[in-house]
């Protein structure tokens, strides 16, 4: 029988807000345990919460980003459950009445087809503190690390709209895209400020009825992500075709050792006994603040990446590898306009420069070499003073701290010889010291002549230290051989 | 509507409450008369007044996002059960 795999994503996204959602306490992350779980998120007595300005607006500006329903009212509601991580005993959440309805992000797929996504809603609430298990603790005793409780999320909730892993990364690839774009999210995911729940399913292809759903959560990269999707629909399909069922409940993915285990049965733990919270009153939205919000909006992903092909000229290929995040469109932008080369500077901030930073785990914000700089160089290679050789020796220097482009240059002798006269020069002097070889490219036939040149070229590469220009040499050198046929 | 016994128990384990006997009859008779109350309160016709989730004509007031607390971990952790190298401890719980 032939399947469909159904997939609808839960996306935790950590808002970038200095403080956390109902108090003044910071939100950075690393700190030494415990030094920010202030007496609201350890649930002191008579302690009340004061919500966030900053955190509405990221969820507003979220809204407006997707095209969404703005909730000019939503209300906050109590999520009953008890772990030690949350010693409220409830999670502070939304649901019947959500600040972010109905929405839809847009995702490119490999084969060039674009597929909208549907957004249920998206909700504010808070992030839980975070509990290990291991390490140095007393025997048999977990423990709780409370920093993090309280660190304002909007929970972005999405149809059950995709069909496969590579449309359910697309997805997440895209809302990462966009949150980073708005500056609502840092989007470190290693930090875990963005997480993703996957809700799987499999039915009969051709079928409407959607099947037995489970769900993986906590899912903090796209690698795991997809291997967890393809073992779970490889799972669930073996299993209705030994004439099991699938049981809905929550699985956890272990990346490192590729298993997934059940986490509980769903049922039990699903009874949240919801009611709306008696500590906060409705939050009400004025048209003003949304739009007055809408007109702040920074520039989304696809804008973006329509702007650099208009712009810029550069490729659909290229502009959307760029668009997608913003550090690198910005780095970009720099680089084109201080250059004037926009396509030499997407070449040099996609390839080198990006397989650099890939390499050194670093972002485009702490790169070492700045987009001033990357600039210059670029200058220097359109103006032919350095060959696409010698600028790989450049950009090695100046990520060494070494200077600027024409610094390096001079330091190095790296100055390419573009002067048609001395070039010239150079040819014929090597083209006398060579009679043999010019002999023999005489006598080659005409067709396989072009194979001879690669000896005259290392010649006179090596007599110009490297530094002549390679494309006015190959004309020179072409001139003067077919003047001696 | 009526409240079971089944129901005021299962409300206690997600509770964390421990009931004994004799209270689960006497909390299975008041919440079922809160409950009755309720439904009294059903039978009013409403369909010409709006939905409100709070009695008060007011919204949430909001904070501007300040850091305004400081580090008073060694205040709350001296009151705490039980605490090692700044982390608060639990019994393990693992799923």
């Amino acid at each position: 029988m032939n399947w469909e795999t159904v997939i609808g994503l839960e996306v935790h996204v950590q808002l970038a807000t200095k403080t956390k959602i109902f108090s003044a306490a910071s939100t950075s992350f690393g700190a030494t345990p415990n030094t920010q779980a202030c007496a609201i998120h350890l649930a002191m007595p008579g302690t009340l919460p004061v919500l966030n300005k900053q955190a509405v607006n990221y969820a507003i500006m979220f809204g407006l980003a997707i095209d969404a329903e703005i909730c000019q009212e939503s209300v906050f509601e109590r999520k009953n459950y008890f772990y030690p991580d949350l010693p409220k005993g409830y999670q502070t959440t939304q649901l019947e009445k959500p600040i972010v309805g109905r929405g839809s992000v847009t995702i490119q797929l490999a084969d060039g087809t674009e597929k909208a996504i549907g957004i249920h809603h998206a909700h504010l609430e808070e992030d839980a503190g975070k509990s290990t298990h291991e390490g140095d603790l007393p025997y048999g005793m977990s423990g709780v690390d409370l920093n993090r409780a309280g660190t304002p999320l909007i929970e972005i909730v999405s149809e059950p709209d995709m069909r496969s892993a590579e449309e359910a990364i697309a997805f997440a690839k895209k809302l990462h895209s966009i949150v980073t774009s708005i500056k609502i999210c840092d989007g470190e995911m290693s930090q875990g400020s963005m997480r993703f729940d996957v809700n799987v399913s499999v039915r009969p292809a051709g079928s409407s009825a959607l099947g037995t759903r489970t769900e993986t959560k906590n899912l903090n990269s796209y690698k795991f992500m997809e291997e967890a999707i393809e073992r779970e629909v490889e799972r669930q399909i073996d299993l209705i075709e030994d004439g099991g069922t699938v049981a809905q409940e929550t699985r956890l993915y272990n990346g490192d050792t590729k298993v997934a285990k059940s986490m509980r049965s769903k049922e039990e733990a699903n009874d949240y006994r919801y009611f709306p919270c008696p500590d906060l009153l409705p939050v009400l939205v004025s048209d003003e603040a949304i739009e007055e919000l809408r007109r702040a909006l920074p520039e989304l992903p696809d804008a973006r990446q329509k702007r650099f092909v208009s712009q810029y000229v550069l490729s659909d290929y290229d502009s959307e590898i760029i668009a997608s995040d913003s550090n690198m469109s910005a780095f970009f932008e720099t680089v084109a306009k201080d250059s004037s080369n926009a396509k030499l500077a997407a070449n040099w901030v996609m390839g080198e420069l990006s397989g650099a930073l890939n390499t050194a785990g670093l972002s485009f914000i702490e790169s070492p070499v700045t987009a001033q700089q990357l600039a210059g160089m670029v200058v220097r290679i359109s103006d032919n003073s350095i060959s696409g050789k010698m600028a790989k020796q450049v950009f090695e220097a100046m990520w060494q701290g070494e200077g600027n482009a024409d610094e390096i240059i001079q330091a190095k002798g790296l100055k390419q010889v573009s002067d048609s006269g001395a070039l010239e020069k150079i040819v014929a002097e090597v083209l006398d010291g060579n009679p043999a070889m010019v002999e023999d490219f005489i006598n080659t036939d005409e067709s396989k002549r072009k194979k001879k040149l690669g000896g005259f070229m290392g010649q006179i590469m090596k007599a110009s230290k490297g530094q002549a220009n390679p494309q006015q040499v190959n004309q020179i050198l072409l001139q003067k051989l077919n003047a001696l046929l | 509507m009526t409240i079971e016994r089944k129901e005021i128990e299962k409300l206690a384990t997600l509770s964390r409450l421990a009931i004994d006997e004799k209270t689960i009859a006497d909390v299975t008779g008041r919440l079922s008369s809160v409950l009755a109350l309720v439904d009294q309160l059903q039978s009013a016709n409403t369909e010409s007044l709006q939905e409100i989730s709070r009695p008060f004509h007011t919204s949430q007031r909001l904070r501007d996002d300040q850091v305004d607390e400081t580090d008073q971990r060694d205040a709350f952790q001296a009151i705490a059960p039980q605490t090692h190298n700044g982390l608060f401890t639990v019994p393990k719980m693992i799923e």
